[in-house]
């Protein structure tokens, strides 16, 4: 270990109080029994399928089209689960066939 | 507790998906943590406590001689700035639940925020038992991976290079089954615009707020056709 244990149980406690926070804020601003603003209510609707997408690239930040494997590897196994998935929407195969591949390819082909 | 029992059979298929890429996930940061020097139980320990994917990959790197908690502070908030915004679709779900909500604020990951947003709760079911039973059994996976990668690493010399895409692959499986309803087709593009856009433009450090700011003001700027989509939808399901 690189640090004491104090300095380490420190370091996940910090971290760990910090992500409730982002986590909590919402539900601090509107507490149970507080009308939830029209806006608020659609923004919560809408909001969901925006952020999965924006979670998709998030995932995908660190391709770079014009250096190293070009996100082929990435482009790749990503048409594959989409593919796999609308054909025979198996959560597990889709998650399970797609990492696989990536793995292969970025170790062995690429 | 037969409220639970049955509770249980309901919400763990649902949960599948997830035990799948967060064995993978978690395992790939057990191995992670482990390489810097960190046993098992700390491993186990950070997913009990911290329980962030991006957020524990991230701190795998503060455990170096000195490092400030102002920076901890920071770059923890930058990787889950996101999160603010999560609970603006759990309010009114969350708020009917007592005091089990607060594990389920603190629960709300990217992958279990997803499925509490997107299942549709059986009939036969109490609503409260099932989504916190979600929210448990997610955790129990990741904490589970976590420790099954730091046993591994220090057993056997793995290449789990690229073994984090299963995060990605969670994601697009998700996307996908979003865009078998037509009403989230909008703010899905949205969203894959945003942050494409926003990713160009700030590069992969600091990208997300700003497309989270970006994406929110198109929903806004739409609002008026979104929500006529929403009810039209709405509409439709009940005549059903």
């Amino acid at each position: 270990m690189p640090l004491s244990t104090i300095a380490s149980l420190s370091i996940i406690f910090v971290v760990a109080v910090t992500t409730f926070i982002t986590r909590v804020i919402p539900f601090l601003i509107f507490p149970p029994g507080k009308p939830i603003p029209k806006v608020v209510q659609y923004l919560g609707e809408v909001l969901t399928p925006a952020v999965i997408g924006m979670l998709v690239i998030y995932c995908l930040k660190e391709v770079t089209l014009f250096t190293g494997s070009h996100g082929v590897p990435e482009l790749i196994s990503v048409a594959v689960v989409i593919f796999l998935h609308i054909w025979k929407r198996n959560n597990l195969l889709s998650i399970g066939v797609g990492t696989v591949l990536y793995m292969f390819l970025i170790q062995k082909v690429f | 507790m037969s409220g639970y029992k049955r509770a249980f059979r309901k919400a763990f298929p649902y949960t599948i998906p997830v035990l799948t890429g967060y064995l993978f996930i978690g395992i790939a940061f057990g191995v992670m943590f482990a390489e810097t020097g960190y046993s098992a139980g700390w491993a186990a320990l950070m997913s009990l406590l911290v329980y962030a994917g991006s957020g524990q990959y991230l701190a795998v790197n503060f455990f170096t001689p000195g490092i400030s908690f102002v920076q901890i502070v920071f770059m923890t908030l930058m990787v889950n700035v996101r999160h603010v915004f999560y609970g603006i679709s759990l309010l009114e779900k969350f708020n009917k639940i007592g005091r089990k909500r607060w594990y389920m604020i603190f629960a709300l990951t990217d992958e279990t925020y997803s499925l509490l947003c997107t299942t549709k709760i059986p009939d036969d079911v109490e609503a409260d038992k099932f989504l916190f039973l979600i929210s448990i059994l997610d955790q129990s996976y990741w904490i589970l991976g976590s420790v099954i990668g730091a046993i591994a690493k220090s057993l056997l010399p793995i290449n789990t290079e690229g073994i984090e895409f299963a995060m990605t692959a969670l994601f697009v499986v998700i996307f996908v089954e979003q865009w078998m309803e037509a009403q989230n087709r909008i703010p899905a593009v949205i969203g894959l615009i945003a942050a494409i856009l926003c990713r160009v433009l700030f590069g992969a450090g600091s990208f997300v707020l700003p497309a989270m700011l970006l994406m929110i003001s198109c929903l806004f700027i739409g609002r008026r056709q979104l929500e006529h989509r929403v009810d039209q939808k709405k509409e439709e399901s009940a005549c059903h």
